[in-house]
């Protein structure tokens, strides 16, 4: 095991750290100049990730204005201005990922977000706290386990010669030709996040719902308000906070769809169907080593998604809603 | 035992209301369960009956480990299993580290450099640096075929920095009051006081860590070759890409594995998700909770 994870400067250095002897100090002076000193250098560890990881690579976008010679390294290449990027808004086929980037992303908001909203509503009016616990438990497990998998499971059940064909087949029915058929992709897709994500996204909103005071609801009832009126009046009101929020995060998102789930099956369906923005980064960058081009078109989606995440909390704030962030 | 408990302001639901409850959750819970059925059945039945009825089986009806043994034979499968138990242990053990130490520092008032650290941190979760930059980035590193490079990437993430953070933030400052008129400084309020109260979130945050550790195949396939691969990887292989799925970057026709072979591979992968479920998922709400109403 241990030569699974070779030797780096961060580790040692956090490892060092957090067995450093602990000294009872007593003495309140020396306390007030340890202080302080203790705790940034427990931040340091995480800072270093922080900057060497996120900032270091920030800063490796500069590889989107530059033409990528490997004998040059990333540093050395020459500088081609704008060129990658005028390169790319004349790629058809970068628009081509663009539009079935946007058509998923739709797609996903239309039939995906209302459902883990629906079901955290029909959790909440469960009054059998077992039953709704087990539902929950059952509801949560998909997230956790990997794209890898979910696309295996779907194949084996909806597949070719997967169990719903094969009920299908032995009742003398139609078999439907879903995994691997580029017009039914995009349902699938859909479905697959569905069945993934779901149940995990209704957390969020029985968190939201768990806040609401059990005592409105009383009160309302006895002023005889029933079951719609309180669910419009009060249920409705603690959660459109929630609602919003995860309205302005998707939007943010939106030109990201499920990177690994759309690389897995890419090669199933095709690029015309299956080529989202950010698959499209890898087969350009990685696959076909045009890295300064597919940095380019990376560096567009961040900035468009931070852009529509300002746009956003902006309109939110408008309408009076907290948003992300202030 | 009665958990069943109608408040007594709330009407009695219509029994068509209630069957139609009922009819939705139990379709979720046959949604979830049932491909998970599939799978294993299909691992445990006999090679022969999976063929006669197309591939699959909802029940074997001579149930055999077989497939299970030709895996965990120390091919690549069990070669790849402990990749991936190893990631994970030491992935994971790291990870909480540097994300306690990180939290429990950025919880505390009056740390130097606190604030800008933190606005710093929450500005990499409004723009990410992106696929390529972070693949030169490790290149030039030199972290390509090292197993660092699952790692170190993703060492601290900034969802369960957030959620350890508000949850430390919860500790009432009396008891560090109380702790340093005893003499602690930060490390022993740290051991003896903030890690003790937060067992629940350190359990949750080990867990989506432990997760991400283990689910992770993507990675693996940018920057590892292929005899050092992690479980999902392979399972992507020899699974995804061999049950229809051609790889058109090779143009290769892949030889398919016999399908209970297969099943047993996605059984493997899964069980240990299966196994730390049950244990922690008690904290999950909690946990996630403190987070989302933190942030």
């Amino acid at each position: 095991m241990a030569t699974l994870l070779r030797e780096n400067p961060s580790k040692s250095e956090e490892n060092s750290a957090s067995r450093r002897p602990f000294r009872r100090r007593k003495e309140r002076k020396r306390f007030q100049r340890t202080h302080g000193r203790t705790l940034f250098l427990l931040m340091l560890p995480g800072l270093a990730y922080f900057l060497v990881f996120h900032y270091g690579a920030l800063a490796g976008n500069v590889i989107a204005f530059k033409e990528y010679v490997p004998f040059d390294g990333l540093w050395g290449s020459p500088w081609v201005g704008l060129g990658n990027f005028r390169r790319m808004f004349e790629d058809a086929e970068f628009w081509d990922a663009v539009l079935n980037t946007l058509w998923i992303a739709v797609l996903q908001l239309v039939f995906y977000f209302p459902v883990p909203l629906g079901l955290a509503l029909l959790l909440h009016t469960l009054t059998w706290s077992t039953v709704r616990r087990f539902v929950q438990s059952v509801a949560y497990l998909p997230h956790f386990v990997s794209w890898v998998i979910v696309v295996a499971l779907f194949q084996q059940v909806l597949g070719e010669t997967g169990m719903v064909n094969g009920y299908l087949g032995d009742a003398g029915l139609h078999t439907v030709d879903i995994v691997g058929n580029p017009d039914a992709f995009r349902p699938l897709v859909v479905a697959q996040v569905i069945w993934k994500d779901a149940g995990w996204g209704t957390i969020i909103f029985l968190a939201a719902l768990s806040q609401v005071d059990e005592q409105s609801y009383e009160a309302a009832a006895i002023d005889g308000a029933g079951p719609w009126r309180r669910f419009w009046h009060i249920t409705l009101p603690a959660i459109r906070p929630v609602i919003v929020l995860l309205l302005i995060m998707r939007l943010g998102d939106i030109l990201s769809v499920g990177f690994e789930q759309m690389l897995l099956q890419r090669d199933a369906v095709g690029p015309q169907t299956a080529e989202v923005i950010d698959t499209f980064v890898y087969y350009r960058g990685i696959v076909g080593g045009d890295y300064g081009f597919a940095a380019a078109a990376g560096l567009f989606k961040g900035l468009v998604g931070a852009l529509l995440v300002y746009a956003a909390n902006r309109v939110a704030h408008r309408l009076g809603e907290q948003g992300v962030y202030r | 035992m009665s958990t069943h408990v109608r408040p007594g302001w709330m009407e009695k639901p219509r029994p068509a209301t209630q069957a139609a409850k009922a009819v939705a959750l139990a379709a979720v819970v046959l949604l979830v369960c049932v491909p998970f059925l599939v799978i294993v059945s299909t691992s445990l039945a006999a090679p022969r009956e999976v063929v006669a009825n197309g591939g699959w089986v909802l029940w074997p009806e001579h149930p055999t480990l077989e497939a299970y043994r030709d895996i965990l034979d120390g091919g690549i499968v069990t070669h790849a299993l402990a990749v991936s138990a190893g990631v994970t242990l030491v992935g994971t053990a790291l990870s909480l580290l540097c994300t306690v130490a990180l939290a429990y520092a950025l919880s505390r008032p009056g740390v130097f450099g606190g604030r800008p650290v933190l606005l710093l941190i929450l500005f990499t979760f409004l723009f990410p640096p992106g696929m390529i930059p972070g693949f030169l980035l490790v290149k030039e590193l030199d972290l390509l075929g090292s197993y660092g490079s699952l790692v170190l990437p993703v060492l601290v993430n900034v969802f369960n920095l957030v959620v350890l953070r508000g949850f430390f933030q919860g500790i009432p400052e009396e008891l560090y009051e109380a702790a340093r008129l005893d003499g602690a400084g930060d490390w022993r309020a740290l051991w003896s006081i903030v890690l003790p109260l937060s067992k629940a979130a350190l359990a949750v945050v080990g867990l989506f860590y432990a997760v991400a550790y283990w689910n992770s195949w993507f990675y693996a396939s940018l920057y590892l070759e292929s005899d050092q691969w992690p479980v999902q990887q392979v399972l992507r292989t020899y699974v995804v890409a061999g049950s229809g799925l051609t790889d058109t970057t090779t143009g290769e026709a892949t030889v398919n594995a016999p399908q209970t072979i297969q099943m047993a591979v996605l059984v493997i992968a899964t069980v240990p998700i299966l196994l730390v479920y049950p244990f922690l998922q008690k904290y999950f709400t909690k946990g996630v909770l403190t987070g989302a109403v933190k942030s």
